[in-house]
């Protein structure tokens, strides 16, 4: 695996505390990565009750109460528990390999980052069996509804308080790797783009994490210690825990989109055989969609009662948004064209990333309409919106991320009949999960409710129907990473013909220290 | 695309009659039955077709690319990688088709926010969970409540047509008469949602927000409460019967001194 003059530096306790105590990128990046598998499939769960309910009008399984409970923390676990530690896992295996660099530049704090997360959502979790129910006022938080909440309603805010905690240390530590790690000759502009958009989304979480700490502390106080920042009746303000809320929520957004873009775009040079088209204008799109995501929070509450100025402003600067998108839209088109494709799991993967996430998009530019908006508002529309980004956007990109690098990670090549198979079956769940829920937005339906009137019946029953099968599919890719663990083809250390990068230039698995002296970069 | 075009039409059709239908017509927005709502629906309906003439550009070279430049087909890949006139071209010509788009929307929305020289006010108020509605120029003020059965609700009675959107006391309004909302709440956030006339506002505790309508038809037109507010926010909701201007009197006149309507 390693030369043996690195081997004294793999030293390191076995079994459980190997795990506690570990300081490693790859160890840490491993831990994050089970961490989010894991509560994909918690969150996953509360996805299916939902749908299960919602399979045939009429109350059939759960209490409305309950109901608002699996879509308020069906929601915190998928952001908090699965998108954001993917990511993170992403970045520690892959930053130090990519820039030529031994191990992150904050090991323990790397360490603590992690060891955070299991302790904060043990405490989420538990309010599913607190006095008065698992928070369930939707995981925006929006006073007085929230103020509601029984028992969980101190945990749900520490928790909170520590997953932010966690993003940030994280977030700390990927800055100062890509800033102090390079290997000589890895300036700025030759980073792969994954690292530069890691870059970006580091410091929009560090921008953001604490005015989402700050909101939720305010909610704490208003509830325990009689202020009324969020209390019209004391002189407060409903309204503003809402901007609050949205100035850390857009961004927040484009957290769980960025990283995306970096793992699409290595992945599709890679099986088109061709260098991926406009690196610069890919960098500088990048950091547009970052800029603009602090201008443009109050498009998510276009209907609270801003003045006409203020709904123009919001509109036009939403609608700039496509402008860079459309750019890495057009950049990865372009990257394929006259290409020389073959389609593996991971670049299967990608390119239903970008028709999906395009989708999602459309949808986006819709929604900036502010007149049409009204009618969008608080919908299924928006509900199908957002999974559409999310989902068959970020969530697949992960996927197409694990494809991709799993055989560097392991050494083994996974069962590649299996990963085809996975990626049909949740491609075509996916949409028949969440096309239909456009219609019903539109009909009239609106989100977060258990029980609906006739007309949206059948689509409800397809979306359904779609939820549980996407669900199961999911089980093929638990069954394909433990078969790739242990077992499979030799994987070579380029692993894929086409593929560019320091990272497939170490042996596959990689040693305990990716690179202890510093690669020449040409 | 014209079959499409067609399927949506008849959607539309199907749905701003006052007949609810159960089944695959749920597809699309209603035109609805004011000026404003006939042009939110053109915006909608616009902004769609810019998405999907974009997204048959886009995926269509996709397609082509991924049938035509594929290894298996022996095809070599050529090094081109950048190309600065293509990145301003595919900036420009977006930026260009927003500003277009904005022109539209901008009108309408000026529009929407024009609540003068209204003939009606009502004040709506969100509780938790039902609406009350106040007539401020005659004094009529009732509460509107779910009218639907639990045997309904929990499967033990078939479902009525009007399921989950039936109150027991309608909001009464006349057509063609500009009428002004003023939107509040009592307790936590509601929205005050009616699909048909493209209104809908969040109600908020201790602030009052505006919004008008001209109502062109009679007919009965049915909302929700859109915003999350609590257990039974998927049950309160909101049914207006637009009358003509007679009609609209004599109900007011009879409910004028009606005391029982403003009890609970």
């Amino acid at each position: 695996m390693s030369s043996a003059v690195e081997d004294h530096h793999e030293d390191h306790p076995s079994g459980l505390m190997r795990w506690i105590t570990t300081t490693n990128h790859k160890d840490i990046g491993t831990l994050y990565l089970w961490f989010s598998l894991i509560m994909f499939f918690i969150g996953g769960f509360m996805a299916l009750i939902i749908r299960t309910e919602l399979f045939q009008p009429g109350l059939q399984f759960v209490d409305p109460q309950f109901f608002n409970s699996m879509t308020t923390m069906h929601a915190l676990v998928m952001i908090f528990g699965v998108v954001m530690p993917a990511f993170t896992g992403l970045a520690n295996w892959l930053i130090p390999m990519m820039v030529g660099g031994p191990d992150m530049a904050l090991p323990r704090m790397n360490n603590m980052s992690f060891w955070i997360l299991p302790f904060a959502f043990a405490m989420l979790l538990s309010t599913l069996f607190m006095d008065g129910g698992a928070p369930a006022g939707g995981w925006t938080l929006y006073p007085p509804l929230s103020l509601q909440t029984g028992d969980a309603f101190p945990f749900l805010i520490f928790a909170i308080h520590f997953m932010g905690l966690s993003s940030i240390m994280g977030a700390i530590n990927v800055i100062a790797t890509i800033l102090n790690m390079r290997a000589p000759g890895m300036n700025l502009m030759k980073m792969p783009l994954f690292v530069w958009t890691w870059l970006i989304t580091a410091f929009l979480l560090i921008a953001v994490m604490p005015v989402l700490a700050g909101g939720v502390t305010m909610l704490l106080t208003d509830k325990f210690f009689e202020t009324s920042f969020f209390n019209a009746a004391g002189g407060g303000d409903p309204v503003m825990f809402q901007h609050i809320f949205w100035f850390f929520g857009h961004p927040e957004v484009y957290i769980l989109i960025l990283p995306s873009f970096g793992v699409v775009s290595s992945i599709i040079p890679t099986f088109a055989r061709k260098p991926l088209f406009g690196y610069s204008s890919m960098v500088y799109a990048t950091a547009s969609i970052a800029f603009l995501s602090f201008i443009v929070w109050a498009h998510h509450m276009f209907t609270v009662g801003i003045p006409l100025a203020g709904e123009l402003f919001f509109m036009f600067a939403t609608m700039l948004i496509a402008v860079p998108t459309g750019v890495k839209v057009f950049n990865w088109v372009s990257t394929m064209w006259r290409g020389s494709m073959t389609f593996e799991t991971p670049m299967l993967f990608a390119i239903g990333f970008i028709i999906m996430f395009t989708i999602g998009g459309f949808s986006g530019l819709m929604l900036a309409i502010v007149p049409a908006d009204f009618q969008y508002h608080d919908t299924y529309f928006v509900v199908a919106h957002f999974h559409y980004v999310l989902v068959p956007g970020s969530i697949f990109a992960i996927m197409a991320a694990c494809y991709y690098w799993l055989p560097k990670w392991t050494g083994y090549m996974y069962s590649e009949g299996l990963g085809k198979i996975h990626f049909w079956l949740s491609t075509i769940f996916v949409n028949l999960t969440f096309f239909p829920m456009h219609f019903v937005g539109l009909a009239g339906m609106p989100r977060r409710i258990p029980d609906y009137s006739l007309q949206f019946a059948d689509y409800n029953m397809i979306a359904s129907i779609g939820a549980f099968g996407f669900g199961f599919a999911q089980l093929i890719f638990v069954y394909i990473v433990f078969k790739c663990m242990r077992s499979g083809e030799k994987a070579t250390d380029e692993v894929w013909e086409g593929a560019e990068g320091l990272e497939w230039t170490l042996p596959s698995p990689p040693p305990y220290h990716s690179f202890s002296t510093p690669p020449n970069i040409k | 695309m014209a079959l499409f075009k067609k399927i949506l039409l008849f959607s539309v059709v199907s749905l701003t009659s006052s007949v609810v239908h159960s089944g695959w017509d749920a597809l699309n927005m209603p035109k609805g039955v004011s000026l404003i709502s006939n042009e939110v629906y053109d915006l909608h309906m616009i902004i769609l077709w810019i998405c999907v003439a974009i997204g048959v550009v886009v995926f269509g070279a996709m397609a082509w690319s991924i049938f035509m430049h594929r290894k298996s087909r022996g095809y070599k890949p050529a090094t081109f990688h950048e190309s600065t006139k293509l990145e301003v071209v595919w900036t420009v010509i977006p930026f260009l088709i927003l500003v277009l788009m904005c022109i539209p929307a901008t009108k309408t929305l000026i529009k929407m926010y024009d609540y003068s020289n209204a003939e009606i006010t009502i004040k709506v108020t969100g509780y938790q969970w039902l609406w009350q509605y106040e007539y401020l120029e005659s004094g009529v003020s009732f509460y509107s409540n779910l009218k639907t059965s639990y045997d309904e609700i929990y499967n033990k009675k078939e479902k009525n047509i009007n399921y989950l959107q039936e109150v027991d006391n309608n909001l009464v309004l006349p057509i063609n008469k500009k009428v002004r909302f003023l939107i509040t709440s009592n307790d936590v956030l509601h929205a005050w949602w009616i699909p048909d006339l493209a209104l809908k506002s969040d109600a908020i505790p201790g602030f009052i927000n505006e919004l008008s309508t001209t109502i062109l038809e009679t007919g009965v037109y049915r909302g929700k409460c859109a915003e999350l507010c609590g257990r039974s926010h998927g049950f309160m909701p909101i049914v207006i019967e637009a009358v003509d201007d007679k009609t609209f009197e004599d109900w007011l006149a009879s409910k004028k001194g009606d005391t029982n309507l403003a009890n609970r």
